[in-house]
C-alpha cells in the first residue's frame, strides 16, 4: 500500500489541499474525490476526449494525467464555465442552440477543447477548428451540429476571451480570485454522478 | 482506479532521475507526457512499482539552435515545438511532422523525447529523425552518450536506450538552403497514427541532378527504415515523374513484411508507401529547386 500524497490544486478558482493515492488519475480525482462529475470519463486511454479539462490553460486528457502531477496547477472543468448566477457560458449556449449535443456524454470535452481554442485564437480558421474537433469523439449528435456550434460560439463571443465573458475573474481570467480553502468531498461522496 | 498501485517521484535533476530509475529494489519507469504510458498503465499493460516523472526535471525543455543543429530537450512538448518559429523556419520538416501527431489536446502534453523512446512504428518523429540524420542524447549511470537516430530504433517499440537511461535531448540538423524535403502520410483521420508515411530529403547538384537523397518509411515495418535502394535509383538522375515513381515502387518492394492490422492490409500499406514516396520525392525536388518560400 502506497501512502497518500498531499497536493494543492486550484479547481475552478477554489483551492484544495488534499491527499491522493499516486495512482489516481486526474479525472478520477475530479469526479470521485472532488465530486465534480461534469467531467466525463469514457475510454480512459486518451482517444475519446470526454475527460478533457484545462490544466494551466491547456486542454488535456485528464485520464492521461495523474492527480499528483497536477500539484500546483490551476484546473478548469466544465463546472467552471458558468457565470456567477449559474448562467450558461456563450460556448454552452452555442452548443444548445445549434444542436451541438444530444446525450451530452461527449459535451464537456468538446466545450473545454473549444474553450482553449477560442482563448488561443478568437477567429480560428477551418483547419484549426477541424483539427481540434477531430480530437474529440461524439457518438450521437453528428458532427455538423457541433461544427455549427463552434461558429455560433465565435459569433457570440465576438472576440471576447472566453475567460472574460462574465468579467475578469472567470476561469483563467487575469484576476481569478484566490478562493478560500474548501473541504473536498470525501471519496465516497461521489455516488450520484459516478456512473460510467 | 485504473492503474495498479504505484509510487510516483518527481525529481528535479537528471542525476536524481537516473538514480531513481536505477533503484535495484523497484521496477522504475520514466514518465514524460504520459500520452502513451498512461494508457498502458490504465489498461494495466504496464505495472511498474515507481514512475519517475520527468516533468519537473530542470533543463529538459529547451528548443534552440546551436552550430547547425536544432536541439530539443526531451521534455519539450509537441505543442511548444509546433509553436516554435525557430523550428518552423530552420527545420520545416520537423515542424510538419509535429502537426501530424495526434491533436492539439495530445500535443499539449506529449513530448519530443517520449515519442522517440516509445518508438511506435507508425510515429512521425522517429521517421523524421532517421531521414534527417538526427541524434539522441541519453544519460545513464555511466554518463552521457550520443546515439544516431539510424542506430536508435532497434525493433518494435524497442530502442537503444538502456533500462536505466534517460533520453535528454533530440538534435536535428537544420535544413540547409537548397535541400528539398517532404513529409507525407495517409491515416484514417487527421491526427491518427499513419497507415503508411514517408519522410524525404533531396539535394540538387550544380547540374540539377538529385543527390544525397534520403527516404525513411514509417507505419509499414517494425521500425522506421531508410529505403536505400530507392535512394540509389534517384541519385544522379534529373528530377522526373518516371524516376520518382520507380523509386517509390522500389522503396515499397524492399519492405520485408509490411505491418497488417484492421486498418490496413500489408498490400495496401505497400501500395501507399510506393505512391507516397513517389509524390514526396517530386515535392522535395521541387522545393530543392526553389529554396525561397519552399
Ligand atoms: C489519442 C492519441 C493520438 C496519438 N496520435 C499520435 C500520432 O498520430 N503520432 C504519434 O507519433 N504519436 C501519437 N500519439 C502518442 C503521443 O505522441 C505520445 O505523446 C508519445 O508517443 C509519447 O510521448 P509522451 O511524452 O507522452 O511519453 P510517455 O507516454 O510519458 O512515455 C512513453 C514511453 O517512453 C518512455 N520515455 C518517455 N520519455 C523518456 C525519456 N526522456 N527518457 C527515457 N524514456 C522515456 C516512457 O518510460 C514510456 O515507456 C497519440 C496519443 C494519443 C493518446
Ligand atoms: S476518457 Fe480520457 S480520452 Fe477518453
Ligand atoms: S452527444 Fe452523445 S456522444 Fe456526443
Amino acid at each position: 500500500m502506497i501512502g497518500d500524497r498531499r497536493i494543492r490544486v486550484s479547481v475552478n478558482g477554489t483551492a484544495y489541499e488534499v491527499g491522493v493515492e499516486p495512482r489516481t488519475t486526474l479525472v478520477d480525482f475530479l469526479r470521485a474525490d472532488l465530486g465534480l462529475t461534469g467531467t466525463h470519463v469514457g475510454c480512459e486511454h486518451g482517444v475519446c476526449g470526454a475527460c478533457t479539462v484545462l490544466v494551466d490553460g491547456l486542454a488535456v486528457r485528464s485520464c492521461l494525467m495523474l492527480a499528483v502531477q497536477a500539484d500546483g496547477s490551476e484546473i478548469t472543468t466544465v463546472e467552471g464555465l458558468e457565470g456567477p448566477e449559474g448562467e450558461l457560458h456563450p460556448i454552452q449556449e452555442a452548443f444548445l442552440e445549434e444542436h451541438g449535443l444530444q446525450c451530452g456524454f461527449c459535451t464537456p470535452g468538446f466545450l473545454m477543447a473549444t474553450y482553449e481554442m477560442l482563448t488561443d485564437d478568437p477567429k480560428p480558421d477551418e483547419d484549426e477548428i477541424m483539427e481540434v474537433l477531430g480530437g474529440q469523439i461524439c457518438r450521437c449528435t453528428g458532427y455538423q451540429g457541433i461544427r455549427r456550434a463552434v461558429d455560433c460560439a465565435i459569433d457570440k463571443l465576438g472576440g471576447t476571451r472566453p475567460a472574460d465573458v462574465f468579467g475578469a475573474g472567470g476561469p483563467e481570467g487575469p484576476d481569478a480570485p484566490d478562493a478560500p480553502d474548501a473541504d473536498p468531498v470525501g471519496a465516497d461522496g461521489a455516488g450520484e454522478g459516478s456512473a460510467r | 482506479m485504473k492503474p495498479a498501485p504505484l509510487d510516483h517521484a518527481a525529481p528535479t535533476t537528471v542525476g536524481e532521475a537516473v538514480a531513481l530509475l536505477n533503484d535495484p529494489e523497484r521496477e522504475a519507469v520514466a514518465l514524460a507526457g504520459g500520452q502513451s504510458l498512461m494508457p498502458m498503465l490504465n489498461l494495466r499493460l504496464a505495472r511498474p512499482d515507481l514512475l519517475v516523472d520527468l516533468t519537473r526535471v530542470e533543463g529538459l525543455d529547451h528548443i534552440r539552435e546551436s552550430a547547425g543543429w536544432i536541439e530539443m530537450g526531451a521534455m519539450a512538448t509537441k505543442r511548444a515545438v509546433e509553436r516554435s518559429s525557430l523550428v518552423r523556419e530552420r527545420q520545416p520538416m520537423w515542424h510538419e511532422a509535429t502537426l501530424q501527431i495526434g491533436h492539439p489536446q495530445i500535443r499539449n502534453r506529449g513530448t519530443v523525447g517520449g515519442s522517440m523512446a516509445q518508438a511506435d512504428p507508425a510515429a512521425e518523429y522517429p521517421a523524421a529523425a532517421v531521414a534527417l540524420g538526427a541524434e539522441v542524447r541519453a544519460v545513464g549511470p555511466s554518463g552521457e552518450r550520443t546515439i544516431p537516430a539510424t542506430e536508435f530504433f532497434l525493433g518494435y517499440l524497442t530502442t537503444a536506450l538502456a533500462p536505466g537511461e534517460i533520453l535528454t535531448e533530440v538534435r536535428v540538423p537544420v535544413i540547409p538552403p537548397g535541400r528539398g524535403w517532404a513529409f507525407r502520410e495517409v491515416c484514417r483521420r487527421h491526427g491518427d497514427f499513419a497507415m503508411a508515411g514517408t519522410a524525404v530529403t533531396v539535394d540538387l547538384d550544380a547540374s540539377g541532378r538529385c543527390t544525397a537523397t534520403r527516404i525513411a518509411l514509417f507505419g509499414v515495418g517494425p521500425v522506421p527504415a531508410r529505403a536505400v535502394e530507392a535512394e540509389k535509383i534517384v541519385d544522379g538522375e534529373a528530377p522526373g515523374e518516371e524516376i520518382f515513381e520507380r523509386a517509390g515502387r522500389a522503396a515499397a518492394g524492399a519492405i520485408d513484411e509490411p505491418l497488417a492490422d484492421v486498418h490496413a492490409s500489408a498490400d495496401y500499406r505497400r501500395h501507399l508507401a510506393a505512391v507516397l514516396t513517389g509524390r514526396a520525392l517530386a515535392q522535395a525536388a521541387t522545393r530543392a529547386g526553389r529554396p525561397e518560400g519552399s
